[in-house]
């Protein structure tokens, strides 16, 4: 692919923050038609330097050039970035779950008509858009109502609408399935075919060595260095290399699983979804954990993993119907999240900052959040047990934080991560379900994660991982389960498993009953 | 000791911001009404005229924190406040028995009410909306608008003082104790953290620092002390005030120190994360909507009390009175933050400011304006304060001691993370 010329240049951008230098000196040059890749760690500055480069940090508030189609810029704010033709699809989408896509596409940017808003031309556009991206949705579809990859791609019918020449994407394929993500590289390729330029922050090495032109890497808030894809030989070995200043001899640490007998046992397990009445969530799903074993359950995102965690720890989600569970050889009844924690089961859930961590917590408070009891008489706290316990885990599970004191908020995604694991550690569980634990996690972070996983499990627990990311569970699981549509499908062994035949159960019809 | 004082100034502002907003405005009072308000009498007054309010801001900040609002507790204090003359009067009870009736009708509006919020899942402002009309219309029911008066026993819960015995101390010796017992406690509590902190190695605080913020603590409960026991001979620290100096050290331990306590901050922190961490949210949700109306009763004992009489227009307005101490307090409209002590301090704020108007002669319209003015800024100013990383305004106020507001600066952004890099290099290194 012949790029064309320099359209942008960002030249020694310097950022500070109170106490700290995001973003040193970095520079990077991306040519017109590319798709140029930004790769780093978590806190590397990659997210900062878009900001910088699309007006939410202003012109003013850092230092060095920008050098846009051969004009120096100097944006104050989002508006005038977007004016310019730059728009930025961030991370967390920007879209409001009641209104619909037309709605969603125009917002800020409505269609003026005679009297107000002209919403026939308003959804004519959209349509045209959504055409475009290849979405087939009615523009009038309820955002809440579609699945995120397709919120994903509505996102990016609404860059188009404003004219963009520099599409800045960050981590777009993040929440996205296979299918997904392969659709929307797919429309990647078609707008570069037609001159559009994209800059990518992702963490997904595979994805970024098959599209992009360029990659630049970014460490510690430096520009290390631009790799030209078609010109050297670029690996995703490469690449890591770069981001993290020695290669990872292998991206899970070694281990020897060390497994015993079965503890815990689902069977039959049918739940109904909280909504639709006669829509099951989880069909007759029956499978079972060993001591010191790391069982993955597998699927494509939306294959119904989440929703059998939940409903299995404390009936946290949709209407059980039937089935049992016996933890060593007795059946209980896991009715709430407290019997749940009673009975030594935990749940790490997906999103770490809706659903797993309050915000307005410290460490160490969050620490015992779900095991209270454990530090209390009568109902009432024993001061200091909290910092007690998080200063262990600060030290066992490498937090770092200057303090246990300070807030869960501000700390990067892995910390975080840790000390929810912490979290679920405290009151001592024999299960642990780990959903999605290493999601928006950079890869030294990963590491660790693995490791912990692996320890818990020498330590004879039973841990499940469920994850979208195959070459995790290949990397990590002793066993995996695949999940399609509610139902368990299959279950292949660590030495036969591969990520086609993986493939193939995650999307395929239910087999016979898993045993 | 430099390190200690700079410790305690900095801590002292981020966190207790309101006090020396309620020390500026008495300053202020005091000044510009040629000292008419640090006087024995005019200290019980405030506190005996607004004790009420306070026990009401003490259910209330728990309410909030949930997430919840409670707009009816004006209106149980008031059918309280008559069902307690009435049944007193009219069936012939001990005041006593009366008063525990008064609190039992308290905690089952209190049900009702927690009811519809946590299991039929109505949101409290909807429910407590309801309540207000449901119970002020009950209290002119079972009054027939009239007044009642109650008896002696429970006017002196509302306006009498602590008795006078023993030797001549020049003080009320009642509240000499109570001062004396005071600073005991805190001395003790001081020493206590320091030893503690020794034995585990907490960093948070230098030992001076305690020390010393004890020893300030320690001068501020001598000098009320004195304040209220230097009075007319019979006055001492209000009945009032002690009843809610009882609620506040309770209700403080039961938020910071007890497991429902942590799950009422959690629900109104993150509710999802709440009940997947094992907390029973109708449970929480269903204790402070109760618990406040059962404070409420009290709060319309106390105030039936102080008048002589229950009436038809009691308790009108308390509610935004009571809700304005919490916000000023330092709670948040979304939830998850506040403190029993800030409301009280909020509370003061309000009530000292309407004292001092009052007695600088400045008619209730002007207050009204100045004391909604005052919201507002008050809550501003507390927004401000906890936003990190912002030049704190004290900082600049003492900006002669530029390094100190430097450091001010220095020291709200330890608390920014992203300071802290992830070195992969070292990981990687494992295995």
């Amino acid at each position: 692919m012949t790029s064309g010329p320099v359209i942008l240049e960002m030249r020694s951008i310097t950022k500070l923050f109170p106490g700290v230098r995001a973003l040193d000196e970095v520079s990077m040059t991306v040519r017109a038609g590319e798709i140029h890749a930004i790769c780093g760690e978590n806190g590397a500055g990659k997210s900062t330097l878009m900001k910088v480069l699309s007006g939410v940090y202003p012109y003013g508030t850092y230092s060095g050039d920008i050098v846009y189609q051969g004009e120096e810029v100097r944006f104050k704010d989002i508006n005038a970035s977007e004016d310019a033709g730059i728009a930025i699809i961030h991370q967390e989408l920007a879209l409001i779950p009641e209104l619909s896509i037309a709605e969603n596409i125009f917002l800020g940017n409505e269609v003026k008509g005679r009297f107000g808003i002209d919403w026939s031309t308003a959804r004519l556009r959209a349509t045209e858009l959504l055409a475009r991206v290849g979405l087939r949705e009615s523009p009038d579809e309820i955002i809440k109502n579609i699945g995120v990859g397709k919120q994903q791609l509505v996102e990016i019918a609404k860059a188009l609408s404003k004219d963009v020449k520099l599409l800045i994407l960050d981590e777009p394929t993040a929440a996205l399935n296979e299918d997904d993500s392969q659709h929307l590289l797919d429309l990647l390729r078609g707008l570069r075919s037609k001159g559009m330029t994209c800059i990518m922050i992702s963490h997904k090495l595979n994805e970024i060595e098959s599209i992009s032109d360029s990659i630049t890497i970014i460490r510690d808030g430096k520009s290390v260095e631009t790799l030209d894809v078609a010109g050297g030989d670029v690996d995703e070995d490469r690449i890591i290399r770069g981001m993290v200043g020695r290669s990872l001899e292998s991206r899970f640490p070694e281990h020897t699983p060390n497994i015993g007998e079965t503890f815990f046992h689902v069977r039959d397990w049918t739940v109904e979804h909280p909504l639709v009445p006669g829509r099951l969530v989880c069909k007759q799903s029956d499978f079972f954990v060993r001591r010191g074993e790391i069982v993955g359950f597998a699927g494509i995102m939306g294959a119904g993993r989440t929703e059998l965690a939940r409903s299995l720890f404390g009936r946290s989600y949709g209407r059980y119907l039937s089935g049992t569970i016996e933890i060593n050889g007795e059946e209980v009844s896991l009715h709430s999240v407290q019997a749940a924690i009673d009975h030594k089961v935990a749940y790490v859930p997906e999103d770490r900052k809706a659903l797993g961590l309050n915000l307005l917590d410290s460490i160490e408070d969050t620490v015992v959040a779900a095991g209270l009891k454990k530090i209390s008489r009568r109902g009432v706290i024993e001061p200091s047990a909290a910092h007690i316990a998080a200063e262990g885990y600060r030290k066992s599970l490498n937090i770092r934080t200057p303090s246990v004191t300070q807030g869960v908020a501000k700390l990067s995604g892995g910390n975080q991560q840790k000390v929810l694991l912490g979290k679920w550690m405290f009151p001592e569980p024999d299960l642990l379900i780990l959903d999605e634990p290493t999601r928006g996690i950079d890869v030294g972070a990963k590491y660790e994660i693995y490791g912990l996983i692996q320890r818990l499990a020498d330590e004879g627990k039973g841990v499940i991982v469920i994850s979208s990311e195959l070459p995790e569970l290949l990397g990590l699981a002793d066993r995996i389960y695949t999940i399609f549509e509610g139902a368990i499908t299959g279950v292949v062994e660590r030495a036969d498993a591969n990520q086609e035949n993986l493939m193939r159960l995650m999307t395929g019809t239910p087999s016979a009953k898993a045993s | 000791m430099k390190e200690a004082l700079k410790q305690l100034v900095s801590g002292g502002i981020r966190q207790f911001g309101m006090v020396i907003a309620l020390v500026v405005l008495i300053a202020y009072f005091q000044f510009s009404t040629g000292g008419k308000v640090l006087t024995p009498s005019n200290a019980q007054n405030i506190i005996n005229g607004n004790s009420y309010i306070l026990i009401l801001a003490v259910g209330m900040v728990l309410v909030i924190i949930a997430g919840h609002i409670d707009l009816s507790v004006g209106s149980v204090a008031a059918v309280v406040g008559i069902t307690v003359a009435i049944t007193i009067r009219d069936w012939h009870l001990q005041w006593w028995v009366g008063v525990l009736l008064g609190l039992a009708v308290g905690l089952a509006i209190g049900a009702w009410q927690g009811a519809w919020v946590a299991y039929v899942g109505i949101p409290g402002f909807i429910t407590t909306l309801a309540g207000m009309l449901i119970f002020r219309g009950m209290n002119q029911y079972i009054g027939k608008n009239n007044t009642i008066p109650v008896p002696e026993e429970i006017q002196k819960m509302g306006s009498g003082y602590l008795p006078s015995w023993g030797p001549d101390t020049v003080l009320n010796n009642s509240t000499l104790l109570l001062g004396i017992i005071g600073i005991a406690f805190v001395l003790w509590s001081a020493v206590r953290t320091n030893t503690k902190a020794k034995k585990l190695g907490l960093e948070a605080q230098l030992p001076l620092t305690v020390i010393l913020r004890a020893v300030l603590l320690c001068l501020v409960i001598a000098y009320l002390t004195f304040l209220f026991g230097s009075g007319r001979e019979g006055t001492s620290f209000p009945i009032s005030g002690c009843i809610l100096l009882f609620l506040v050290i309770v209700y403080s331990f039961i938020a910071n120190r007890t497991i429902t306590g942590r799950h009422v901050y959690a629900v109104g922190g993150n509710r999802s994360a709440a009940a997947l961490s094992g907390v029973n949210i109708k449970r929480v949700n269903f204790v402070v909507m109760a618990n406040m109306s059962l404070l409420a009763a009290l709060a319309g004992i106390v105030f039936t009390g102080r008048s002589t009489a229950s009436g038809p227009g009691d308790g009108t307005g308390w509610e935004l009175d009571a809700i304005a101490a919490v916000f000023i307090g330092g709670a948040a409209v979304s939830g998850g933050v506040g403190t029993v002590v800030g409301s009280v301090i909020g509370g003061l704020v309000m009530a000292v400011l309407n004292n001092g108007l009052a007695l600088k002669g400045i008619g209730s319209d002007l207050t009204q304006m100045i004391k909604g003015m005052v919201l507002l800024l008050a809550v501003a100013f507390d927004v401000y304060n906890k936003v990190q990383g912002r030049p704190s305004i004290f900082g600049l106020i003492f900006k002669g001691k530029g390094k100190r507001a430097d450091e001010l600066v220095a020291e709200a952004s330890v608390e920014d993370s992203a300071a802290v890099p992830v070195d992969a290099g070292e990981t990687a290194a494992r295995g």
